[in-house]
């Protein structure tokens, strides 16, 4: 095939933020009338490669990118999102970009109004023109017919289902004249069912129009019932470009999440599997963006259970949720005792500990010192660390600092005393602090979100041997939540997969990479798990 | 020595730095134009310990995270309450002083209570909030004190009902009552020793209350909400209790002003007491969301220090303009509360 006839390649395509390569060696063809589909997890690099297609101004405050990009053949250097807009490039977002309090047609055409003179405008200059109505809402329905969607081109945004928003976007890209490219950036995620097999129905419309169509998913299903090739990203990387008849549902996801995995060496430990320490029962927390519904789960003593799945689709509430932070309802039994929701003391009081995903928001004090984010939360739930001096309570500084001198031994924390302000710790010594904290209160059962984020790659192994010593030589009892899987598999007994708010499976580390990413891809595992 | 300034740079901020040069270039010229600077000296230490009390009033709220207390106007009005009644029951010197006090605290936790419950209910907004909460204060007790019910002929009217604009201490023996206890001379300059005395004492106890475990939870409610709710602490009754320490602060501290001042000054009074606090807390080094007693002491000490030295060097140089003085005090006064405004949209970490 000839060059020519490619509507877009991308030729080694590269990008580096600060010097950590994010994106490397990417080629990517597409044809006219070609769907594509781009999978991988989150973090993959498919949100940099849009990027770099759309001229983000991101990837050019950071120095731009390696590689070419051609459309019909001809090298664009594409540096602002108009010029890919001009270039024919146009994008349904994930998030709706409409106004709503605007109609259809004004949605459809805003900004490309059609102008028609009238008295003013010829006195006055093309300033004054007023809109040709008409017209507009003639190509509108145009376009909303060829998405076959019955609806007035004249009602209002506001209001609508989010099905008929997203059509209202699609159908804001296709009016335009010059579209030759299209990309979809998981546009099914919000969608209903039924709504998801209309928009497919859509796209392969489109499609035969000869328009080239980039489908960014992870929902594997309808990769392989629309895609006619399907591109495999894993941390930057192209892992494989195959054609939908040379593939299958299985070893999508197993190119999706394969990766070596380092096992951090465990001693062999008991976990008793018929003590249940946390059970949780018809557990939905309202946690934005990541929010669970009815999730069932039992949590045996002794046992590192990771929390896996991608991003926003729960698994971040659980721990929220057990911790009182965000409205939970449901039940959470500790040790066959009903859990007092939605409060964070009461939690405590249980001897349940927290280490945040949002370290630097909820995590830590930082313009404190480290030795008294260490104690500080013993001093508020626990009257540890005080003394009584007639009337009034007072910190006890003796103690507070032979604590830290402990803390900051045992685990190792880099800083230059127990006074320096939590703030000037990297991002692994901060993590220390957040675990002395919940070692201090002396918890049976440990809750950790995304404990190695924005954290050093050497660090990171430091930080979860630090909870691997934790689990095995005090008992503790650890449930860590992580968007990392290969982290979770290095130190888990027993892994669940949280997909759509609810318990998708529960996996061993050493179950095949497919089972995963079935399971995260929201399938049903081949063990019907 | 480049090391010392460079640190002396970071830890004092260049705002201060440019005010204490002012401060000591005002005290040049003072020295220099030959005006008293004993004179000078001594009602500069009465001018910041009279102040003292009141700019201390403002660092609770500061630390439980409800900014400035602009609203401290309420504290100040509940303290003028509890003067006027221990005014009416016609007490004398201390006494009059200490129960004036007393009869203050129901009315200052009451109203604090009340003030903590409504910022509460405007997060994100309350600075805009108190101040206005405090002059709508201050205009509505305008109607009570036109109202009181005092009998005492030295604050009521003589025909009519309700009290004087300002009101004398003079002949109870509260004027200047503090100011003059143990005070002593060291050349020409006078110590006043009990009411610097007083004012460390305030200090202290706000001290050890933020060392306690009630006050260690209003300082991580007030530093970080988030992380303060994620270790068991109810950050909005930490709120409350902030603003009911910040208005008892308050009344405390118009009674030690209003006896160093020798007047209880009722009507248009308190109305822009709260501004100039809470500049003296801002100049001494204190952010919007951060305050610390230091704050508070170096505040207080630059702001009124340069007010008394200021107005007679300026009237030297301005025979024919009087309010130069005064202008100068206003354009300082907000031009720090502005400086101190911008910070909180770079400051947002």
């Amino acid at each position: 095939m000839s060059e020519q006839q490619y509507l877009l390649q991308m030729n080694n395509v590269g990008k580096k933020y600060y010097g950590t390569t994010v994106l490397k060696d990417i080629n990517l063809n597409l044809k006219p009338g070609e769907i594509h589909a781009l999978v991988g997890e989150n973090g993959a690099g498919k949100s940099t490669l849009m990027n770099i297609l759309f001229g983000m101004p991101v990837i050019h405050a950071t120095g731009g990118y390696a590689g070419e990009v051609l459309i019909q053949g001809e090298k664009v250097d594409i540096t602002s999102p108009q010029q890919a807009m001009e270039s024919g490039i146009g994008m349904v977002h994930q998030e709706f970009m409409l106004l709503p309090h605007y109609t259809i047609t004004e949605n459809i055409k805003l900004n490309r109004e059609i102008l028609k003179d009238n008295v003013l405008s010829r006195l006055f200059g093309k300033k004054m023109k007023s809109l040709d109505y008409k017209a507009m809402n003639k190509d509108a329905r145009k376009a909303l017919d060829s998405l076959d969607l019955d609806i007035e081109e004249f009602v209002t945004v506001a209001g609508l289902p989010v099905g008929h928003m997203q059509f209202t976007e699609i159908a804001r890209e296709i009016d335009k004249a010059n579209i030759k490219i299209m990309v979809f950036d998981e546009p099914t995620a919000v969608l209903a069912e039924s709504e998801a097999g209309n928009l497919l129905e859509a796209m392969k419309k489109i499609a035969g129009r000869g328009i080239a169509i980039l489908f960014i998913t992870h929902r594997l299903d309808e990769v392989i019932e629309i895609a006619d090739n399907i591109t495999v990203l894993r941390d930057g990387n192209l892992v494989a470009t195959k054609k939908k008849e040379e593939t299958n549902i299985v070893e999508l996801a197993e190119l999706m999440v394969g990766r070596k995995i380092d096992k951090v060496s465990r001693s062999g430990k008991h976990v008793a599997k018929d003590e249940v320490v946390v059970s949780v029962n018809k557990f939905s927390v309202k946690m934005p963006g990541e929010e669970l519904k009815k999730l069932d789960l039992e949590v045996y003593k002794g046992e590192i259970l990771g929390i896996g799945g991608l991003a926003g689709q729960g698994k971040i509430g659980l721990a929220n949720g057990i911790m009182g932070l965000y409205p939970a309802s449901g039940s959470v039994m500790v040790n066959n005792k009903s859990l007092n929701l939605n409060s964070p003391r009461d939690s405590m009081k249980e001897r349940i500990a927290f280490l945040s995903e949002d370290r630097r928001g909820v995590g830590l004090l930082l313009d404190s010192s480290v030795e008294m984010n260490i104690v500080i939360t013993a001093i508020e739930n626990q009257n540890r660390f005080l003394r009584r001096i007639l009337f009034l309570s007072q910190i006890d500084n003796t103690a507070i600092r032979e604590n830290a001198l402990k803390m900051i031994k045992d685990l190792d924390i880099r800083c230059t005393g127990p006074g320096q302000l939590a703030r000037r710790l990297s991002g692994g010594n901060q993590q220390k602090v957040c675990i002395a904290r919940a070692l201090t209160l002396d918890p049976q059962i440990l809750l950790v979100s995304e404990p190695t984020r924005g954290i050093d790659i050497g660090a990171k192994k430091l930080v979860l041997d630090t909870l691997v010593k934790l689990n095995e030589e005090l008992g503790i009892t650890i449930i860590m939540t992580s968007s990392e899987l290969a982290e979770l598999r290095s130190i888990s007994d027993r892994i669940a997969i949280i997909t759509n708010g609810t318990l998708a499976g529960i996996l061993k580390p050493d179950d095949p990479d497919a089972d995963y990413g079935l399971l995260m891809a929201g399938q049903k595992s081949r063990k019907g798990a | 020595m480049g090391n010392f300034l460079k640190n002396l740079y970071r830890n004092f901020g260049l705002p201060r730095l440019i005010i204490l040069g002012f401060f000591l270039l005002l005290c040049v010229m003072a020295v220099m134009l030959e005006l008293n600077f004993s004179e000078l000296m001594s009602s500069s230490l009465v001018r910041i310990a009279m102040n003292g009390v009141l700019v201390l009033a403002i660092l609770p709220s500061i630390s439980c995270g409800t900014g400035p207390n602009f609203g401290v106007s309420l504290g100040i009005l509940c303290g003028l309450v509890g003067g006027l009644i221990a005014m009416e029951l016609q007490l004398n010197t201390y006494t009059n002083f200490f129960m004036a006090i007393i009869f203050s605290m129901p009315f200052a936790v009451l109203v604090g209570l009340g003030y903590g419950f409504v910022m509460n209910k405007v997060k994100g907004s309350e600075m805009m909030f108190a101040m206005f909460i405090g002059w709508s204060a201050v205009s509505l007790m305008k109607i009570f004190w036109l109202l009181a019910p005092f009998k005492n002929p030295e604050m009521a009217w003589p025909i009519g009902r309700g009290v004087r604009v300002t009101i004398s201490l003079v002949n109870r023996g509260v004027a200047q009552l503090l100011n003059n206890t143990w005070s002593f001379k060291v050349g020409d300059l006078t110590i006043p020793t009990g009411l610097i005395l007083f004012f460390l004492l305030c200090c202290l106890l706000v001290w050890l209350f933020m060392r306690s475990k009630t006050g260690v939870a209003m300082l991580a409610a007030g530093d970080n909400p988030r992380f303060a709710t994620a270790a068991g602490i109810n950050v909005d009754r930490q709120r409350i209790i902030g603003s009911v320490v910040s208005t008892m602060l308050g009344a405390i501290g118009i009674i030690v002003y209003a006896q160093s001042f020798g007047f209880y000054q009722l009507y248009e009074g308190p109305h822009f007491m709260p501004m100039i606090a809470v500049a003296a807390i801002l100049i001494g080094g204190a952010s919007i969301k951060k305050a610390s007693i230091a704050n508070v002491i170096i505040g207080v000490v630059l702001f009124q220090g340069i007010l008394v030295v200021a107005m007679p060097v300026f009237n030297v140089f301005t025979q024919d303009m009087a309010s130069m003085a005064e202008i100068s005090r206003v354009v300082i006064q907000n031009g720090i509360i502005l400086y101190a405004l911008t910070q909180i949209v770079s400051g947002g970490d």
